[in-house]
C-alpha cells in the first residue's frame, strides 16, 4: 500500500514544471489539485510524451493548471482558450490538445467558442472544472450558479437559471460527453483518458468544490463536506436512467453520457489538402 | 529572361498573394465588408499549397485561432475592418505581451461602430497603435498601390517575424477594392524572414530572455522547448511575476526591441523635398492623390514636395523633422477628422506651421482638394 501511494505522487512530480515556485495560487483543498492529478495519471497511462502535449486554458482559478505542469502551455485570455487551442491544433495536428476552463470561461464569456468547438467536432479534450461560481474574482454568480444560490453578486439568492453544461456540448455536436466529480478521482481519470484517446471533440465536466467561495456563501461546509456531498448526490449514468425525474431531483448523473464516431475536423480539411494536391 | 508575370489584381487578393509569398500557412478570419475577399482568397488558396483556413465563429475567435497556431510554428493572418478590429484588441494585446508574431490586415471603412461598410476612411490609425490596453509599442505598414499591397504585406510577416510582434496592415476600402495591373514577384525576389528558433538544449532555453537585440528565439510547440505562454506579466523563464524589478525590463522590452531598431521599420516614399518649401504629408490611397497634385504643383511652379509614410508606426520622427527642415508649411492630408497631424505637430520644429487637410464623408480626397488646401495655405 505504501509503495503503491509513494509511486503515485512520484508519477504526479514527474509531471510538475521543474523550477515552478509552488505552492499555487489555489486554496487549500480545492478540488483544482484533485483534477490535475486526474489529467497527469490520464495522460501519463496513455504514454504521451510531455513534448506533444498542450495544455491551453483562459483565465480564473481552474485555468492557472498548464502554468503548474509540465507540458507546452498556453495560458490565454478570459473565455477565448478554445480559440486559441482551435488554431494550435489546427496548425498541428499531430499535438494533443487539452483545454482546462471554468464555468464561467467556458460559458459566459467564451460560450460562443464553446459551442463551435463542440460543431467543429475538432480533437481538442476540453475539461470544464464547474465549481458552479467565480472563484478567481472573489464568488460572484456564473452561468452555472444554480437557481436560488447564494454568490456575491446574487446577493438574494440567484433568479436566473443555470446551464447544464453536457446537454450543452451534445447538442453542440461534440462526440464525447461525460460528467464526474472530484469525489470520483479514478472515474475522472478514466474519462479523461477516454477523451484523450478519442478523436473528435470530447467534453468533460468535472463538478469541484470552491469551499472558499460557493462552500461559504451558501453553507456548504469545508472542502471536505463538499467532497462528499459530491459522493453523496452522485448516481451513475446507469442507474440514473432507471429513476425518475423527481428521484433524480438534486442528484449529479456521473459517467460517460454521450458518445458517438464521426468525422474529425483537421482529418476532413487534410482531406481537402490532400485532394487539391492530389489533382494537380 | 522569361517575361515577369503580369496580372490584373484586387487590392485584397494582392494582400493574400503577399502572405503567401512571404511563408503564410494559416487563416482565422471572420466575413465583413470591405475585407472579405481577402478570407475568400485564403479559403481558395491556402489548402492547395498544404496551408490552413478557417472561418471563426467572430473576431475574437479568429485572432486567438491565429495567435495559437502561431505559437503552434506556423505564419498566420487574419483580416478585417474596423467592427471586427475592435472585437480583436483584448488578443491582440495578448500576442504583444506574448511576443508572438502574426499579421493583422484592417481594410478600413468608416466608424465609429458600423459605421460605412463600402465607404474609404482611414479612421483606425490611432486604433491601430493605440488598439489595445497597456503600454507597447506598435509596428503598422500602410501601402498606396496595388503592387505595394503584395510588397508591403510581405515587409509585414518579415517584420513580425524579425521583431516576434504583431504587425498591422492598413488598408482601407478603396485600397482593398480597387484593381490595377501589377508584375508579381518572381520567387526570391524579396526576402522572406524566417522565425530564428532556439539552438540551444532545452533545459537552457530561456523563454523570454533579454538577448542583446532583445528578441527571443522562439521554438514551436513540440520541438522539446516546453515554456509557458501567458498574456499575465511574466519573468524571463515565462513564469508569471508581480515583482517591481521583473516589470519594468519586460515592458521595456516590449519597447526597445522595436523603438532601438526603428531604422529597419522606418520606409518612407520622399519626392521632391530638397527644395520644398512645403510639404505634404501622406499615408495609405491619400499618398495616391498627393504625389498627383504635388506634380500639378510643380509645373505650376510652387516649391512643395511629398513624404509618403509606408510605416505609420513607430512614427518616423526624426526622418520626418530631417525631411522637413526646410519647410516652413506642411500639409497633412487624411481621411478622418486628423489623426496623424497630430504625430507630425508633435516632431517638427514649433516654427513649422502645420495644416490638416482632412475628409471624413466616406469618399476620397481628389488632387483638387490638396490643390485647393495649397492654395489656401501658400
Ligand atoms: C475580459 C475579462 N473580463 C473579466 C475578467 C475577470 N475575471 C477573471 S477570472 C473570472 C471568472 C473566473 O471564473 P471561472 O471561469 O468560473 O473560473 P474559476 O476561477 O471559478 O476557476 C473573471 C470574471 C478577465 N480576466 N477578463
Ligand atoms: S477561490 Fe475557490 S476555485 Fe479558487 S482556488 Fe480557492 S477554492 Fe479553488
Amino acid at each position: 500500500m505504501a509503495t503503491a501511494v509513494k509511486q503515485k505522487s512520484d508519477v504526479i512530480l514527474q509531471y510538475l514544471r521543474p523550477h515552478k515556485k509552488m505552492p499555487s495560487v489555489w486554496c487549500a483543498g480545492c478540488g483544482n489539485g484533485i483534477i490535475m492529478s486526474a489529467i497527469i495519471r490520464a495522460v501519463d497511462k496513455l504514454g504521451y510524451s510531455k513534448d506533444e502535449v498542450v495544455m491551453v486554458s483562459g483565465i480564473g482559478c481552474s485555468s492557472r493548471m498548464p502554468i503548474y505542469l509540465d507540458f507546452n502551455a498556453l495560458h490565454t485570455t478570459h473565455g477565448r482558450a478554445l480559440g486559441f487551442a482551435t488554431g494550435v491544433k489546427f496548425a498541428r495536428p499531430d499535438l494533443k490538445v487539452i483545454v482546462i476552463t471554468g464555468d464561467g470561461d467556458a460559458l459566459a464569456i467564451g460560450g460562443n467558442h464553446f459551442i463551435h468547438a463542440c460543431r467543429r467536432n475538432i480533437d481538442i479534450t476540453t475539461i470544464l472544472i464547474n465549481n458552479a461560481i467565480y472563484g478567481m474574482t472573489g464568488g460572484q454568480g456564473s452561468p452555472a450558479t444554480p437557481s436560488g444560490a447564494f454568490s456575491t453578486t446574487t446577493p438574494y439568492g440567484n433568479v436566473e437559471k443555470h446551464f447544464e453544461p453536457c446537454e450543452l456540448a451534445r447538442a453542440a455536436g461534440a462526440t464525447y460527453v461525460g460528467r464526474t466529480t472530484v469525489y470520483h478521482a479514478t472515474q475522472m481519470e478514466k474519462m479523461i483518458a477516454g477523451g484523450l484517446a478519442h478523436s473528435g471533440f470530447a467534453f468533460i465536466e468535472a463538478i469541484s468544490n470552491c469551499q472558499t467561495y460557493f462552500g461559504r456563501l451558501n453553507r456548504k461546509g469545508d472542502a471536505v463536506a463538499m467532497i462528499k456531498s459530491f459522493k453523496e448526490n452522485a448516481v451513475m449514468l446507469g442507474k440514473a436512467k432507471k429513476m425518475s425525474e423527481e428521484e433524480l431531483e438534486g442528484k449529479i448523473v456521473i459517467g460517460t453520457l454521450y458518445r458517438t464516431e464521426k468525422t474529425e475536423f483537421c482529418d476532413e480539411y487534410q482531406r481537402v489538402i490532400d485532394s487539391l494536391q492530389g489533382g494537380k | 529572361m522569361a517575361q515577369k508575370k503580369r496580372v490584373l489584381m484586387l487590392g485584397n487578393l494582392a494582400c493574400v498573394h503577399g502572405a503567401i509569398y512571404a511563408g503564410m500557412r494559416f487563416y482565422a478570419g471572420y466575413p465583413i465588408t470591405p475585407s472579405t475577399e481577402i478570407a475568400e482568397g485564403c479559403a481558395r488558396e491556402l489548402p492547395r499549397i498544404g496551408g490552413r483556413f478557417i472561418q471563426m465563429e467572430d473576431e475574437i475567435g479568429s485572432i486567438a485561432a491565429v495567435v495559437g497556431a502561431s505559437i503552434a510554428g506556423l505564419k498566420a493572418m487574419t483580416a478585417t475592418s474596423g467592427p471586427g478590429y475592435s472585437l480583436m484588441v483584448e488578443n491582440i494585446g495578448y500576442a504583444y505581451m506574448t511576443e508572438t508574431p502574426c499579421v493583422i490586415v484592417n481594410v478600413q471603412r468608416g466608424g465609429p461602430s458600423t459605421g460605412l461598410p463600402t465607404k474609404v476612411s482611414q479612421s483606425d490609425t490611432m486604433q491601430a497603435r493605440w488598439g489595445p490596453h497597456g503600454d507597447f509599442t506598435a509596428i503598422t505598414v500602410a501601402p498606396s498601390t496595388i503592387s505595394d499591397t503584395v510588397s508591403e504585406t510581405i515587409r509585414a510577416f518579415n517584420l513580425a517575424e524579425r521583431f516576434r510582434t504583431p504587425v498591422t496592415v492598413l488598408l482601407d476600402e478603396v485600397m482593398g477594392h480597387m484593381r490595377e495591373i501589377i508584375t508579381l514577384p518572381e520567387p526570391g525576389e524579396i526576402e522572406v524572414l524566417e522565425r530564428v528558433r532556439p539552438t540551444c538544449p532545452p533545459e537552457e532555453f530561456v523563454p523570454f530572455e533579454r538577448t542583446p537585440n532583445l528578441v527571443t528565439p522562439m521554438p514551436r510547440y513540440g520541438d522539446g522547448y516546453r515554456y509557458i505562454v501567458t498574456g499575465l506579466t511574466h519573468d524571463q523563464m515565462g513564469f508569471t511575476t508581480n515583482k517591481p524589478e521583473e516589470i519594468t525590463p519586460k515592458l521595456d522590452k516590449l519597447r526597445n526591441k522595436i523603438e532601438n531598431y526603428k531604422e529597419e521599420i522606418i520606409k518612407l516614399r520622399v519626392e521632391m523635398m530638397e527644395d520644398a518649401e512645403i510639404a505634404f504629408v501622406s499615408y495609405g490611397s491619400v499618398s495616391r492623390t498627393a504625389f498627383q497634385a504635388i506634380d500639378i504643383a510643380r509645373k505650376a511652379g510652387v516649391k512643395v514636395g511629398g513624404v509618403q509614410l509606408y510605416t505609420i508606426w513607430p512614427f518616423p520622427d526624426k526622418e520626418l523633422a530631417e525631411l522637413c527642415n526646410r519647410c516652413n508649411k506642411v500639409i497633412v492630408a487624411e481621411l478622418n477628422m486628423g489623426q496623424i497631424v497630430n504625430e507630425v505637430r508633435r516632431v517638427l520644429p514649433p516654427d513649422v506651421s502645420i495644416h490638416s487637410l482632412r475628409r471624413y464623408d466616406g469618399e476620397i480626397l481628389t488632387p483638387m482638394q490638396l490643390l485647393e488646401k495649397l492654395e489656401e495655405v501658400l
